[in-house]
């Protein structure tokens, strides 16, 4: 069991769920995050003077998913999120030790 | 004619309800767009009472209410007020201190140039939005402004009859709004189907509230007088916009929910399309112009999404402009000279030939405010780039035009 941890621009979101929806993946957690990656954010020019603007808002989804659905959902997201420009975001994959369904208890894959 | 006091507290009272409407509609379009444009949004109908008031009293007073030249301008012996005091007019509002009147059309000015926002918020440049106003004011609503108002003005002579400002404002707004939509082009992101959902609609709401507050001073108060006539166009105006609001509701309800979004568009297609009737008509017609107003008002909104590619964003042309359309067509029909002895009958007082009046009126301001925003608006693109970058548009306007968040203070 593994947690996917998308990293993505705001207005991508809807194709990335229609990508994730068309694979059956339903589930997921959407978090409004702010952040940068190795450009250090985005340089802006008023007039001469170059400023910098620090941190960039994101969305964060995240998804659960069994094993073998890794390489699949990946590939939804980025296929989703991708516009090729600098800022489309990162991907992290985590390892999962269990989950829990609130309303029955059942643990482990049936869980997810 | 000795001035009037009551006249004069209420066209003075009046100019400043009008004052008003500029943040009223700042609110009703910052809540409309995402949360990155929102300043930006309030940042450029607010900017007009600096921008376009300076430039009324420097010449704009003088040219749409100096003495006629040709029947399509005013003169320039008003040039920074020069001559204007406090005694009457010899042309206009004769109860009245002509300062008073020139106050108050002022701020018939701002709101204008303000209204015109509302088409290319969320991607046009700040300074290229201030050069363009400054153009379109000069050259789009002083001529305009004198054909119908002033003293000479050929539609004036015609016998064409604009109340409040329905084809002064409203329709030179949404006509220009959707010519200026066109030149800019859309939102990055709009033609891909983008969701781009208003951030705050109780924004809108309060703006919406100002506005209907607002046109009381716009409407009543454009009968330059405390009387009577003021008391019909302040019914008449309540009217519209409460059966736009409740007709706006009901269509939207048909569709899906009620929504509150709806209700603000409603109430404000009514107020703008009863705007060049208010004070020629029975009030209770008010109704009938109200719930013709949100029919226009939410299908031209519905075509213009569906069936064109055009991002004329926050739908200024089919609330204001087909609004004030309807609403000077409509005079042509319900005038009544039992209402306003200063007016005209209407068809259904037996005088058909308003209506052709009011059809030249309409076509003439149609075409010439289409094509000089045209004009203009390729002018300043080719000068100066109408655009923000595409990055910057990414980012929002807030931040790159401004250096502001609407939530969490400035950048340094």
């Amino acid at each position: 069991m593994k947690k996917i941890e998308a990293i993505i621009r705001e207005e991508r979101l809807e194709p990335v769920k229609n990508m994730l929806e068309s694979l059956g993946y339903h589930g997921m957690t959407i978090t409004e995050v702010s952040g940068r990656g190795r450009q250090k954010g985005i340089p802006l020019k008023w007039g001469s003077k170059e400023y910098r603007l620090d941190f960039l808002p994101k969305l964060k989804i995240e998804v659960v998913v069994m094993d073998e659905d890794v390489s699949p959902a990946v590939n939804a997201i980025v296929r989703g999120a991708r516009t090729g420009e600098m800022g489309d975001g990162k991907i992290f994959i985590i390892p999962i030790e269990d989950a829990i369904r609130v309303r029955t208890g059942d643990s482990g894959t049936g869980a997810v | 004619m000795p001035i009037n006091a009551a006249d004069t507290a209420w066209v003075l009272i009046s100019a400043a309800m009008v004052m008003l409407m500029t943040p009223g509609v700042a609110f009703f379009y910052g809540g409309m767009v995402r949360r990155k444009n929102f300043l930006s949004t309030l940042m450029m109908c607010f900017v007009t009472l600096g921008l376009i008031g300076l430039l009324w009293v420097i010449y704009g007073y003088s040219l749409c209410f100096g003495p006629d030249k040709w029947g399509i301008i005013g003169g320039l012996n008003f040039f920074g007020l020069n001559g204007v005091g406090q005694t009457p007019s010899a042309d206009y509002a004769k109860s009245i201190p002509q300062l008073a009147f020139a106050a108050f059309q002022m701020m018939f000015a701002v709101i204008t140039v303000a209204l015109i926002v509302g088409a290319v918020v969320e991607r046009i440049k700040f300074s290229s939005l201030l050069v363009f106003s400054a153009l379109w004011f000069t050259l789009v609503y002083c001529p305009v402004t004198h054909w119908v108002w002033g003293a000479g003005g050929w539609l004036n002579k015609l016998g064409f009859l604009d109340f409040a400002g329905g084809t002064v404002v409203h329709i030179t707004a949404g006509v220009s709004a959707l010519a200026l939509a066109i030149i800019l082009g859309p939102r990055k992101g709009y033609r891909e189907g983008e969701r781009m959902d208003p951030s705050n609609i109780p924004m809108v709401l309060l703006g919406a509230g100002i506005l209907w507050f607002g046109w009381f001073g716009f409407n009543a108060g454009s009968a330059l007088t405390s009387g009577g006539l003021a008391s019909s166009a302040f019914m008449t105006t309540y009217i519209a916009g409460a059966a736009g609001a409740i007709t706006w509701m009901i269509l939207g309800w048909s569709y899906q929910r009620p929504s509150v979004l709806g209700v603000a568009t409603g109430a404000v297609a009514g107020l703008a399309t009863v705007t060049p009737a208010a004070g020629y008509i029975q009030p209770i017609i008010g109704i009938p112009i109200g719930i013709a107003a949100s029919l226009i008002g939410f299908y031209m909104m519905a075509f213009r999404a569906k069936k064109t590619r055009i991002d004329e964003s926050l739908d200024v042309w089919a609330v204001h402009g087909m609004g004030g359309t309807f609403g000077t067509l409509a005079v042509g029909f319900f005038a009544s000279l039992a209402v306003n002895s200063a007016g005209r009958d209407g068809l259904f007082y037996g005088r058909g030939v308003q209506v052709l009046t009011q059809l030249t009126g309409i076509v003439a301001v149609w075409a010439f405010a289409f094509a000089m925003t045209w004009g203009l608006g390729k002018l300043v693109d080719v000068i100066m780039g109408l655009r923000v970058s595409p990055t910057e548009e990414s980012v929002g306007l807030d931040i790159s035009q401004h250096g502001e968040r609407a939530y969490g203070g400035w950048m340094r």
